[in-house]
């Protein structure tokens, strides 16, 4: 009983690992490619909205598929996942303050 | 049945609601614990972006060689970190008790060379003469975002290391459950999750070219 247990076991491991090896290769490929990326001539503003987008992408696979979240009911993404992004995002409004201070402008009159 | 036993036996069922989520209530509150933790991080990061944009003399200190190679490598060992963390928990499922210890002892190793090499990189900063509120480059505020950011970052694999070897031992014995295998799992992916944004953020907009 405990030997199929084991053997069961052992099949399955490696079938999971085979099953998450795409979407590892994929986080290990945005890794590079945001490297490359950043050696390139972008100004500041663009190389952090790219480096962004590529890291939201690489995010999104590790909650959906290394944290199980497509797997799970629909219900639980909905209450969590766009509340978090809702909450992010309201913390954008600092960044237009940001630039305004890098060109002196602290109000518009 | 006792009295006893049928008076809990119908309370409970009152009691009993299913869970809206089908899922333990355990592994809810480490999603709750996550979500949070992520917005701290959050704030953290969009706090850093607002210094980093409105300073023009922020310093760019990171060369190729050691740091980008330095950080390379630590993305690499924090990803396959996430792939034994899945056969762990994988395994814990089906009660391969020996392959979930080998997996999570998988983990607890590259956590550990992850955080090594994490503190050799802070080590290389200080001896460049990187402090909290001063540095020979720039903008004072970068050692502090810096040591902030990834400092929170590392405590968080440090705690995953001790949780996890703390989970091996009792999943072991026998004293823990593979909800537990799993519940910590996720908790150790959302760490992998964190570093995916501080690499770009923190180490690439920061590059001495």
């Amino acid at each position: 009983m405990a030997g199929s247990a084991t053997s069961k076991g052992s099949a399955t491991s490696k079938n999971v690992i085979a099953k998450y090896l795409p979407v590892y290769f994929v986080l290990l490929g945005i890794a590079a490619l945001e490297i490359f990326l950043a050696y390139q001539h972008f100004s500041i503003g663009s190389l952090l909205a790219i480096l962004l987008a590529l890291a939201v992408c690489g995010g999104a696979l590790a909650v959906m598929y290394f944290m199980h979240l497509a797997e799970e009911r629909r219900s639980l993404f909905l209450t969590l996942i766009p509340a978090t992004i809702f909450v992010l995002l309201m913390m954008n409004m600092i960044w237009s303050d940001s630039f305004r201070l890098l060109h002196m402008k602290p109000f518009p009159h | 049945m006792s009295e006893t036993e049928l008076a809990m036996h119908s309370h409970g069922a009152e009691l009993a609601e299913g869970s809206p989520y089908h899922i333990p209530s355990r592994k809810l509150t480490m999603w709750l614990f996550i979500i949070s933790d992520a917005i701290t991080f959050g704030a953290l990061l969009f706090g850093y972006g607002y210094l980093r944009t409105a300073s023009t003399d922020w310093p760019t200190p990171f060369k190729f060689n050691p740091s980008i190679l330095n950080v390379m490598i630590m993305t690499v060992v924090l990803i396959t970190s996430s792939l034994t963390m899945l056969g762990a928990v994988d395994s814990a499922k089906v009660g391969n008790k020996a392959k979930t210890r080998r997996f999570l002892w998988s983990t607890i190793l590259l956590g550990a060379i992850f955080a090594g090499l994490h503190i050799r990189e802070w080590f290389g900063l200080i001896d460049e003469g990187v402090r909290l509120f001063q540095n020979p480059w720039g903008s004072p505020l970068f050692g502090a975002t810096f040591f902030a950011i990834t400092g929170l970052h590392l405590l968080h694999v440090i705690s995953g290391v001790v949780a996890l070897a703390v989970i091996s031992r009792g999943f072991s014995r026998g004293w823990l459950t593979p909800g537990h295998v799993e519940t910590t799992g996720l908790y150790w992916h959302f760490v992998d999750l964190v570093w995916m944004f501080v690499v770009p953020l923190v180490y690439l907009l920061n590059i001495s070219k």
